[in-house]
């Protein structure tokens, strides 16, 4: 399956405008009163939460915890697979229970992997409060999951792939629409 | 009543002939082997144009299982799948159940062969009671009553005052003592050959020293009192060499090999397949080469099979727990030839001698040969037939084989015995 | 990921590629075991049969735990108690149970090549937990996965393993894995103990206990039978300890960050001196831990996916 580059959604500058304003969000729900912490679903998911964490530091002065999580264990498409996904590390290295978690991922499209996520969040403790922060929400939602901070809607067709490209993992930092 | 096997290539070497003969066989019995034969008119013609006639194949080691272990094999079918494999003549073990250790089991053997044997059946007795090795059987008796050699075969006979005993008693009969030479502590638990192979899988392996131990031992007390020592299922470099030399001295001793240790050697049993194991265990290439260069050589005399009928449940299941040895007598032949004789490693004379002329002359049967006025037991082989092992369509009750599935080219085509034809 | 048998029978036909599979997965799931609620819902509704025809609670359990914590059902199914006692051939008895459905059935059995013959007769997956003598794939890389944590890495280390390798199936799977890995290995042990041919495996052998390990970078201690007095393999257990077995006295010369291992259970006193077991070399419960890990990483790469 070939796939060819269909538009540029989001350059260098535009990804990174929608982090800080994601990390403004994030803290002025907070109030200041709230102990937040930032988990990312891995793979991308997790740089974007690096990030955000420190572009929280930068305004806060103190950078939230940041976890990495790995749902592969949970997902529900496991039976249909011919063959086992890879199943990488959780590193969640503070205590869930209480506080209020930040899901972070990169794309947002049926909802099954923060369904995933949440279920193995549950598992790790118990959390007062998540929310979800997403840099692109492609719509096509097959579970009632809504985000609460959204870096860019973008209605997409079934056919077409949202990548999410990032410096540490492919280079640079864009986000695209390909298509089949 | 006159049958003529027309124009075949008659292979005899007991009596030195080889070329394109007709065969007139009248009543039973070798009437004529020459040119262009003319029998007198209603004799049976069959035509042997393209095909190898040969005195009677003989093997003198076979397990019929009957009297006690019917549900492997009987008297009937074994014989059945002898004629099938191109055999008139087999010498059957004694361990069945009642062991053949008395003349009343010899007799019995004797009455159903006359009765539901399809090929001659000659009993081999038990050297010892019930092949426990510590008492004398009545050798005798057992001589009397038609037993043609002694063995606990099966068994090994670690007492050595007993069986220099047992080759000093059957001297006066002339009978052979054949040797299953194993020696039981250096063989104890093994399920396999001890070698690289035994050792990755990790199986418990008897050394080929198990084996060579014993023949020694025997050779020594063969030398010792002058008996005919036959060694059964020769299988390593080490017996072979040990055979040799002491013939050389003139010891009287005698060896056969099977089809299996001819073509197999101990990496078969990495599949795990039961159909693999057997006693003695599959050797190596090594030995494998002695036993072929040795059955060239004439070192060893001659091949049985040790054919050694198991049922379908004491053949899977785990390996070391399965039953010792596979069914041979289907396949003998058509592996020999294809395997050896083809390739050139023995030519069809020798082949002939190794299946026939041979065993007669070491059992002291009457057989072995296509001259005037021996009985007419005929072994007529294709040398172009093509087959497939198969073993669903075996004539023995068992189905046990190491070659299932194998191919080649050359097989028996029609047995006779006593001048009728006895193929199933 | 390149997982793709049905059975995992030993580790002498594994590619380096499908070692390493295991071994991260089994990295990246050990953390469950710390975990307040230790399940995840990987192998929900999957049915996993131990069946044990020798008895061993270290392993079996071990295979229960790994497979509940994936929220699999476990049934424990030992020989003595069962039709196995009334003569039901092992065939029959694995058929039985399969007619029950299972994912994957565990055999440890005491023939070798039992697990191989179940394999070929089932549909179900097939996870060897021990076959004779011959092999025992998951202790050996549980030993891989302890050494590659300890370590840092497998490739040019130098193991040493010490005992009974001629009857050993854990001695042989990490002697086929360890190789496969770039691990130099030497075995040592009494001459009566050592397998024919064991040189053709590709390891060095040795008669002497002081000069095998004095370089080695993980000494892995073989459990003495008893019964291996009968056969005259070893003259006496005292004989034998004297000379092979492990103590802080012949640890001395070794090196400082050598890793001490046994796969259990140890005869304290023979193989190994209770110092020696008991100190800070001896990464013998890490071993029991990542046997946990490695076990759930097995079945979940034997029992998760669907089969084609």
């Amino acid at each position: 399956m070939s796939t060819r580059e269909k538009a540029q959604v989001l350059d260098e500058t535009g990804l990174d405008r929608a982090l800080t304003r994601i990390a403004h969000e994030i803290v002025e729900q907070a109030g200041g009163g709230e102990d937040v912490a930032l988990v990312g679903i891995k793979t991308r998911g997790v740089t974007l939460a690096e990030r955000i964490a420190a572009k929280i530091a930068g305004i806060e002065g103190t950078k939230p915890s940041v976890g990495a999580l790995d749902i592969t264990l949970y997902r529900d498409d496991l039976r249909l697979k011919a063959e086992q996904p890879v199943v990488r590390s959780t590193e969640i290295g503070f205590p869930i229970k209480g506080r209020t978690v930040v899901l972070v991922d990169d794309v947002l499209f049926t909802g099954r992997t923060i369904r995933a996520a949440m279920d193995a969040l549950m598992d790790l403790g118990r959390p007062r409060i998540i929310r979800l922060a997403v840099l692109v929400d492609r719509g096509h939602r097959e579970l009632p999951i809504r985000p609460d901070y959204i870096g860019k809607n973008l209605p997409t067709s079934r056919r077409e792939t949202v990548a999410v490209l990032l410096r540490e993992h492919d280079g640079m930092d864009r986000v695209v629409i390909r298509e089949e | 009543m006159s049958l003529l096997i027309r124009n075949g290539r008659v292979v005899d070497p007991a009596s030195g002939t080889d070329g394109v003969l007709d065969v007139w066989i009248s009543d039973g019995r070798i009437h004529k082997v020459g040119r262009g034969l003319k029998t007198p008119g209603g004799a049976e013609v069959v035509d042997a144009t393209g095909k190898v006639v040969c005195p009677g194949f003989i093997d003198m080691h076979v397990h019929l299982r009957e009297p006690g272990f019917e549900y492997k094999e009987t008297i009937g079918s074994g014989t059945r799948a002898a004629a099938a494999g191109g055999f008139t003549a087999v010498a059957c073990m004694a361990n069945t159940f009642p062991v053949n250790d008395n003349r009343a089991v010899t007799d019995y053997i004797l009455a159903r062969a006359k009765v539901e044997g399809v090929v001659r059946v000659y009993p081999i007795g038990a050297v010892s009671r019930n092949l426990e090795g510590t008492q004398l059987a009545e050798l005798a008796e057992q001589a009397e009553a038609g037993c043609v050699a002694f063995s606990d075969d099966g068994k090994c006979v670690m007492n050595a005052e007993l069986y220099r005993r047992a080759m000093e008693y059957a001297l006066p009969f002339g009978t052979p003592i054949i040797s299953h030479a194993e020696d039981c502590h250096l063989a104890h638990g093994a399920s396999v050959n001890e070698g690289l192979v035994s050792t990755e899988l990790g199986l418990s392996g008897q050394p080929g020293a198990a084996e060579d131990v014993m023949v020694a031992r025997d050779i020594i007390l063969a030398e010792l009192t002058g008996a005919h020592l036959h060694i059964a299922h020769i299988s390593t470099a080490g017996a072979v060499r040990l055979v040799r030399e002491a013939r050389a001295r003139g010891v009287r001793v005698t060896a056969e090999v099977t089809p299996h240790h001819l073509l197999l050697t101990d990496e078969a049993v990495r599949s795990y397949d039961p159909n693999c194991k057997m006693a003695p265990p599959l050797r190596t290439k090594r030995d494998v080469e002695a036993c072929q260069e040795a059955l060239a050589d004439g070192t060893i005399d001659c091949v049985a099979t040790d054919h050694a009928p198991h049922a379908l449940a004491e053949k899977e299941g785990e390996f070391a727990e399965a039953a010792n040895g596979i069914v041979g007598l289907e396949t003998a032949v058509p592996l020999l030839l294809d395997r050896l004789v083809r390739p050139g490693v023995i030519d069809l004379p020798t082949l002939v001698t190794r299946l026939s002329t041979a065993p007669a002359r070491l059992l002291n049967l009457p057989g072995g040969t296509l001259a005037p006025g021996a009985a007419a037991d005929v072994t007529i082989l294709d040398l172009e037939r093509t087959w497939t092992v198969n073993p669903a369509t075996f004539h023995s009750r068992s189905r046990n084989t190491s070659f299932g599935g194998f191919t080649g080219t050359g097989a028996p085509w029609m047995t006779l015995v006593g001048g009728v034809k006895v193929t199933p | 990921m390149g997982w793709k048998r049905k059975d995992l029978l030993g580790m002498q036909d594994l590619e380096a590629s499908e070692i390493t599979d295991v071994l991260d997965t089994a990295t990246s799931m050990k953390e469950i075991a710390s975990r307040e609620i230790k399940k995840v819902p990987t192998l929900r509704g999957k049915t996993i049969v131990n069946l044990f025809y020798e008895s061993s609670t270290r392993t079996r359990t071990s295979f229960e735990i790994a497979g509940k914590w994936l929220s699999a059902d476990v049934i424990n199914f030992s020989a003595s108690g069962s039709s196995a006692d009334k003569g039901e051939s092992l065939l029959d008895t694995a058929r039985n149970i399969e007619a029950m459905s299972p994912d994957v059935v565990v055999v440890r059995h005491r023939a070798s090549g039992a697990p191989a013959l179940l394999a070929r007769h089932l549909h179900c997956g097939v996870v060897n937990a021990g076959d004779g003598a011959h092999e025992h794939p998951t202790q050996a890389l549980l030993d891989l996965m302890t050494i590659r944590e300890k370590k840092g890495h497998l490739e040019g280390l130098n193991v040493t393993i010490v005992g009974d390798v001629a009857h050993s199936r854990v001695a042989r799977s990490d002697i086929f894995g360890m190789r496969r890995m770039g691990i130099t290995v030497t075995v040592a042990g009494p001459p009566t103990l050592i397998p024919a041919h064991c040189q053709e495996l590709g390891v060095k052998v040795s008669h002497r206990l002081e000069e095998a390990i004095a370089s080695a970078d993980v000494i892995m201690m073989l459990r003495l039978q008893h019964e291996r007095m009968q056969g005259g393999f070893i003259p006496s257990i005292r004989e034998y300890s004297r000379v092979w077995g492990l103590s802080l006295a012949k640890l001395a010369p070794c090196r400082p960050d050598v890793l001490i291992m046994h796969p259990g259970p140890v005869n304290r006193g023979v193989e190994l001196a209770p110092e020696v077991a008991d100190s800070r070399y001896s990464v013998i419960l890490d071993q029991v831990a990542n046997g946990v890990a490695v076990r759930m990483a097995v079945l979940y790469l034997l029992a998760g996916s669907k089969k084609a």
